[in-house]
């Protein structure tokens, strides 16, 4: 027992093997890797869960020739279950740009603290300089890459929009791997498949939307999402960021019209 | 050498408030040869004399691009501006990559200062001996920055670091005025007439009369993107020949009038007067 | 040792299980063929993820110099991260050799990058076109993990094995028994028109494929770019 260095607790030296130890020397193949915060076991081997539990639907957002809107319902669901009923998804970030959020709920608020610590960070430096729609947007990929990469992803889908310091309108989507694009219209969740081509339909090809055409359509696609989505709500919140304002409006409900339905029959 | 019992660690004051560590390092920026920076409305630039060592020898590097939007002209160790010049282009490379857009020069500038900062303030550290004038273009137009060794940092409309600089900033004081609304051809020979003050006398004849001789860098970084570019040999020849016309016509002292202002700045040897941080030629508000 | 499997009463109702993928397919196809002192290469700017199309306005040509463009398609995520690194590295090879990097010296650079990454890909294709130090056209192909080959032609992307043996037949004459000094020398205008026509066909049958195609032409003094509408559906 005397000559059992091992119970002695303390190794006789640091940072090399031990003797009698198995080791994996580097030049082996090595597999990929999970991070240690994800397989790490807790008591009686639970492990974190990496999987959406709070989630949020749709967000849409349209930009038109001196900004851009962006669109998204106050239902945060829990499974099937519409379990928080007035929380905002769509916030403005600083004077130029607004962001709406769907995915994990959670992952949505704490990648909302990092950002809104930025925004805190532009603010100390005082030098009239802010963060632009696309620098956000481009952090956003790089974060949310470097997350996909080490197999730990925030699920999430965010659509980011805004006005640069020309005022030049600018609306992107990242999504959970760090995909990043931008266009006239973007969409997360189901406005993916509803919303997108209502708009696409109605985008003259020779000049952008005016402010009054993406409102109405915002409105119209709204109300198609509450529909057609059944984790999507009648209450929404709507962000509009031009040179002049940035703001949240709402939140609005959509213009529900039952009158059909006594005349469904059949089931 | 040795000025008292108090110099012998940066971390030690002297009775009357001063880190005379600090203040030696300042000196060495003045065994750098002279630079000067100035701008415009639309673009900065940067103007530097660069002596070979020895006649053997090539001449100083003495202008760093740094990124796309700004870059460095050194005066003191070459070594340490290596170092700062590293420091602040992986800086500008972090923050491209991460927002594919430019490091605002002014917090590039406060971040260095602060990485500076810590030099002198710990026994196991020295500050760095290599004064920086900084040229660079963000949203908010042209900068011109000096930063000095004792970490300071000076937001200037034209300035001149580096040996017998002192009439290099005469001169710029006396043009500041018009700085603002010149072209960029002719900031950049008001910066070569103001390096030009820099030389000494019997240089300043010489290379009056033979301008290739006359070995100077410039740089220019501005707006409608316009990269920092160090200029060509065929561009500076140009330009020297252009300050030289517009030299004539200015009210430019002959080469044998510069003796007594530039005399005062030819010693090296630290005096008490000269110690102090040099007040910048018309900084910002 | 007592698994969380054991205990399914603590199991979290309302949980959505995902199995991650880190990759994605967002399509689009690449064309590149090299001349004698020019290279064109040629993306289409449709942006996908099985039947969504994300945008049909997405450049997947990334001008690298003056001399070289980069065409990039596979998992968009990768190809983003993979340029914004090829970027940083040039720039660092710029200020240490004060020149910029050569077409020959990236398209190196490029295989290794990728191959830095070989137990984790990018799930890209790449292919780089240029012209040499010497001005003379030139194509690299690249596989995901950075083999790299330098070629005439290459066609790559979802609609790669479609259009590959379309420049075989038409760039690389194969097959039509002509004698190496018969081959007819490759112009501009000839290597844009094959190149636009191939993707007007991929387009065709390629849902990934479509939109519109981007060409640029690069030549020693210049790059030009050039745009075609495609079909939409």
């Amino acid at each position: 027992m005397l000559n059992n260095y091992q119970s002695s607790g303390y190794p006789l030296w640091s940072n090399g093997p031990t003797p009698g130890g198995f080791y994996n020397f580097t030049g082996g193949q090595q597999t990929h890797k999970l991070p240690s915060e994800l397989v790490t076991e807790g008591p009686y081997g639970t492990k974190r869960n990496t999987s959406s539990i709070t989630t949020g639907s749709s967000v849409l957002g349209i930009r038109f020739d001196e900004g851009v809107m962006i669109a998204a319902d106050t239902l945060v669901s829990y499974g099937s279950l519409a379990r928080y009923q007035d929380i905002h998804r769509v916030f403005k970030i600083n004077n130029n740009i607004i962001l709406g959020g769907s995915g994990d709920f959670a992952d949505i608020q704490s990648i909302k603290r990092n950002i809104d610590q930025k925004m805190i960070e532009d603010q100390y430096y005082d030098d009239q300089i802010t963060m632009k729609p696309k620098e956000l947007s481009s952090w956003l990929t790089r974060v949310l890459y470097g997350r996909r990469s080490r197999m730990n992803p925030l699920y999430i889908d965010v659509v980011v929009g805004g006005v640069d310091k020309q005022g030049v309108p600018f609306l992107g989507n990242v999504d959970l791997r760090g995909r990043a694009y931008e266009d006239y219209v973007v969409a997360t969740g189901f406005a993916r498949h509803l919303a997108l081509p209502l708009v696409r339909e109605r985008k003259p090809a020779d000049r952008d939307f005016t402010a009054q055409e993406a409102s109405d359509l915002i409105r119209k696609c709204m109300e198609v999402l509450y529909y057609r989505d059944t984790r999507n709500m009648s209450k929404y919140t709507v962000g509009v960021c031009t040179t002049s304002n940035c703001l949240v409006e709402g939140p609005y409900n959509v213009n529900e019209n039952w009158t059909f339905a006594a005349n469904i029959k059949g089931y | 050498m040795f000025r008292n019992q108090y110099d012998s660690d940066v971390t030690v004051w002297s009775p009357q408030g001063r880190l005379h560590q600090v203040e030696y390092a300042m000196e060495a920026v003045k065994l750098g040869t002279a630079t000067v920076g100035l701008k415009n409305k639309s673009h900065a630039v940067l103007v530097a004399l660069c002596k070979p060592l020895s006649e053997l020898s090539a001449s100083q590097r003495k202008i760093i691009p740094i990124d796309d939007h700004l870059g460095i002209s050194i005066a003191g160790i070459t070594a340490d501006a290596r170092v700062l010049s590293k420091w602040l282009r992986s800086e500008c490379l972090n923050y491209k990559h991460s927002y594919e857009s430019i490091y605002p020069i002014s917090r590039l500038i406060t971040n260095l200062g602060n990485k500076m900062q810590t030099t002198t303030q710990r026994y196991d550290r020295r500050p760095f001996g290599v004064g920086l004038l900084v040229a660079g273009y963000d949203e908010n137009g042209p900068h011109i920055y000096q930063v000095v060794p004792s970490a300071n940092y000076i937001n200037c409309k034209a300035m001149s670091i580096g040996s017998r600089s002192q009439s290099a900033r005469t001169y710029l004081e006396r043009h500041l005025s018009s700085f603002n609304d010149c072209t960029t051809d002719e900031i950049i020979c008001h910066g070569i007439n103001a390096i030009r003050g820099s030389l000494s006398n019997d240089e300043l004849i010489t290379k009056t009369e033979n301008l290739s001789q006359l070995n100077i860098t410039i740089a220019i970084v501005g707006e409608n993107y316009n990269k920092f570019t160090i200029l060509t040999d065929e561009e500076t020849n140009k330009y020297l020949e252009m300050a030289n016309n517009s030299n004539s016509l200015d009210d430019q002292r002959k080469p044998t009038e510069v003796v007594g202002t530039s005399g005062s700045d030819d010693d090296p040897k630290p005096g008490p007067s000269d110690s102090d941080p040099q007040v910048a030629v018309g900084t910002m508000e | 040792m007592n698994k969380f499997e054991q205990f399914p009463d603590y199991q979290v109702p309302g949980v959505q299980h995902h199995d991650f993928s880190p990759y994605e397919s967002n399509g689009g196809s690449i064309v590149a063929i090299a001349g004698e002192d020019f290279a064109v290469i040629a993306a289409d700017t449709r942006l996908s993820s099985g039947y969504n199309i994300h945008t049909r306005t997405q450049n997947k040509l990334f001008k690298l110099s003056e001399n070289s463009v980069l065409g990039s398609t596979g998992c968009w995520s990768d190809t983003l991260s993979l340029t914004g690194l090829l970027k940083v590295r040039m720039q660092m090879y710029e200020h240490t050799h004060l020149k910029v990097m050569s077409t020959d010296a990236l398209a190196q650079m490029l295989s290794i990058t990728m191959y830095n990454r070989r137990f984790f890909p990018y799930y890209v294709s790449n292919i780089l076109a240029g012209v040499d130090k010497d001005g003379k056209g030139v194509v690299y192909s690249y596989d995901p993990i950075g083999h790299c080959e330098r070629a005439t032609y290459r066609a790559g992307g979802t609609a790669g094995p479609l259009l590959q043996p379309v420049l075989d037949n038409q760039i690389g004459y194969k097959n039509q028994n002509l004698s190496q000094d018969e081959l007819p020398k490759l112009s501009i205008d000839r290597a844009v028109a094959v190149a636009f026509d191939t993707f007007i066909s991929a387009a065709e049958r390629d849902i990934y494929t479509g939109d519109s195609v981007i060409i640029n032409i690069i030549t020693k003094d210049e790059i030009k770019s050039q745009e075609l509408p495609l079909r939409k559906d």
